[in-house]
């Protein structure tokens, strides 16, 4: 087994390991960031049991950040051996006969989801940390301290119209990176064969439902408050 | 019909090539694309110019020698054939036809259009291969019953020619499905699982030193290659590989 990251088989495998486990975190931010349009009440209780239970905060938190690290550097690793691949250039590519744009261009797409992920940090975890282990105040509640802080704070983010629509385009970008993804992660793993087909469906569901569900969220908050 | 190509010509290794361009007249859309090389390169040898240097053998799509990337797509611009298979009424008349060699650091060009294809057969040395006793008590390959499906997925890995176009069509140069197709052809087979486990590695690790770039799953080399080697292949190879890493 030693020196399978050293491999091209091997980085792409790790790269699908990370893929997989970005791809269930992502379903349970939606899970939990839905509620928020029908239940401010649930949308607190759910966030304030994350954001102090220490299990989430000490072991899978940590686990997170190093997934999503992860799968960036090794991005930009694979990357790197792939130009080295082709340092000359054809005059003329048709890459539309045989590919599609978004498989060719995952680096861009995640390049997108990475400054948006570097806005998400500022805007939701920066504060959150900084409220939680600096200030030390890890009640959930509001100054006034009339109930938890969560909805409230999130109602205010989805206020401005740049930041909504910033969040809009981040995730159509995010859908574009999955369609490919979420198939690509299987086959790198080697399941691609009669048992894996009906996959293929649900990965097509899952890249553009996700996503579209977090822009309703979105745009549920900037219109409705 | 008239046409102007533009050629790729680089007079050996070491030196830098251009884009070239050549007008050729009175084409017959019945030609082959190698016919209608052959016509120009007569007309620059008699203009006492230097003939555009280009692979070919066997001109009927099996040998995989004539490796040219025609308007940016390997082999041309129509399904499942080599160049050699390509006719000039795939074009009308009055087109600009691109012609450009395979391009990846695993293939230096040679000269033209030319390019060193002998990293595939390196790759091919590192395992694709079986080892059979052939001391005289060789077992009939007939006399083991094998699964028809496995059979059939076997034969069709083992229709690859190695010409490269999955390399060239490739955005990363990658050589996964050529790989793959010489891992499946045998993994599938009994006579294979033997050497299975050392094989993948070896044929995967040569790959590598090669210097191909890594899969990144577009389907590309499936579409362009023409014998139609699945992606299916790439997802056996990997299951190979892992299992075989993980076993040590």
């Amino acid at each position: 087994m030693s020196g399978i990251l050293n491999s091209t088989v091997g980085r792409k495998f790790a790269m699908a390991i990370s893929a997989f486990f970005l791809m269930v975190f992502l379903l349970q931010h939606f899970a939990i960031n839905i509620t928020s349009t029908f239940s401010s009440q649930t949308f607190n209780e759910i966030s304030h049991f994350m954001g102090t239970n220490p299990l989430v905060q000490y072991a899978l938190q940590p686990v997170l950040i190093f997934g999503v690290i992860f799968h960036f550097v090794m991005g930009f690793v694979l990357e790197y051996r792939n130009n080295k691949a082709r340092p000359v250039k054809y005059a003329v590519n048709s890459g539309n006969d045989n590919s599609t744009w978004v498989s060719r261009n995952m680096l861009l797409s995640g390049l997108v989801i990475l400054a948006f992920m570097v806005l998400h940090f500022i805007d939701f975890w920066i504060p959150e940390i900084n409220t939680k282990y600096v200030q030390g105040d890890m009640s959930g509640l509001l100054s006034d301290g009339e109930g938890y802080r969560y909805y409230e704070e999130l109602v205010h983010k989805f206020e401005s119209p740049i930041r909504t629509a910033a969040y809009s385009i981040a995730f159509i970008l995010l859908s574009m990176h999955l369609v490919h993804g979420f198939n690509s992660a299987f086959q790198s793993v080697g399941a691609n064969n009669k048992y894996t087909r009906g996959l293929k469906g649900f990965g097509k569901l899952y890249a553009i439902g996700i996503p579209l569900g977090f822009i309703f969220i979105a745009l549920f908050h900037h219109f409705n408050h | 019909m008239n046409l102007t190509l533009k050629i790729w010509r680089q007079k050996n290794a070491s030196e830098k090539g251009k884009m070239v361009t050549y007008d050729i007249k009175e084409v017959s859309p019945d030609m082959s694309f190698l016919e209608m090389l052959d016509v120009l390169n007569q007309d620059l040898i008699e203009k006492e110019q230097e003939p555009v240097a280009f692979d070919h053998d066997c001109r009927e799509g099996i040998c995989g020698s004539c490796s040219m990337f025609v308007n940016g797509r390997a082999h041309g611009p129509d399904s499942r054939i080599t160049v050699c298979q390509l006719h000039m009424r795939s074009f009308k008349d009055g087109d600009t036809i691109h012609i450009e060699p395979w391009r990846a650091t695993a293939f230096p060009v040679i000269k033209d259009l030319i390019v060193d294809r002998s990293s595939f057969d390196r790759i091919q040395q590192a395992g694709g291969f079986i080892s059979v006793n052939t001391s005289g008590n060789t077992i009939d390959a007939n006399a083991i019953p094998i699964d028809k499906h496995d059979a059939d997925k076997a034969f069709d890995a083992a229709t690859c020619i190695g010409c490269g176009a999955c390399v060239a069509s490739c955005k990363n140069s990658s050589a996964m499905l050529f790989v793959a197709a010489k891992v499946s052809q045998y993994a599938l087979l009994p006579q294979g699982k033997v050497e299975a486990t050392d094989r993948v590695l070896n044929m995967v690790k040569q790959m590598d030193a090669e210097g191909f770039g890594n899969c990144t799953n577009t389907g590309a080399c499936e579409v362009e290659c023409p014998k139609g080697i699945s992606l299916e292949n790439i997802a056996r190879m990997n299951r190979e590989y892992l299992a075989a890493s993980f076993k040590g």
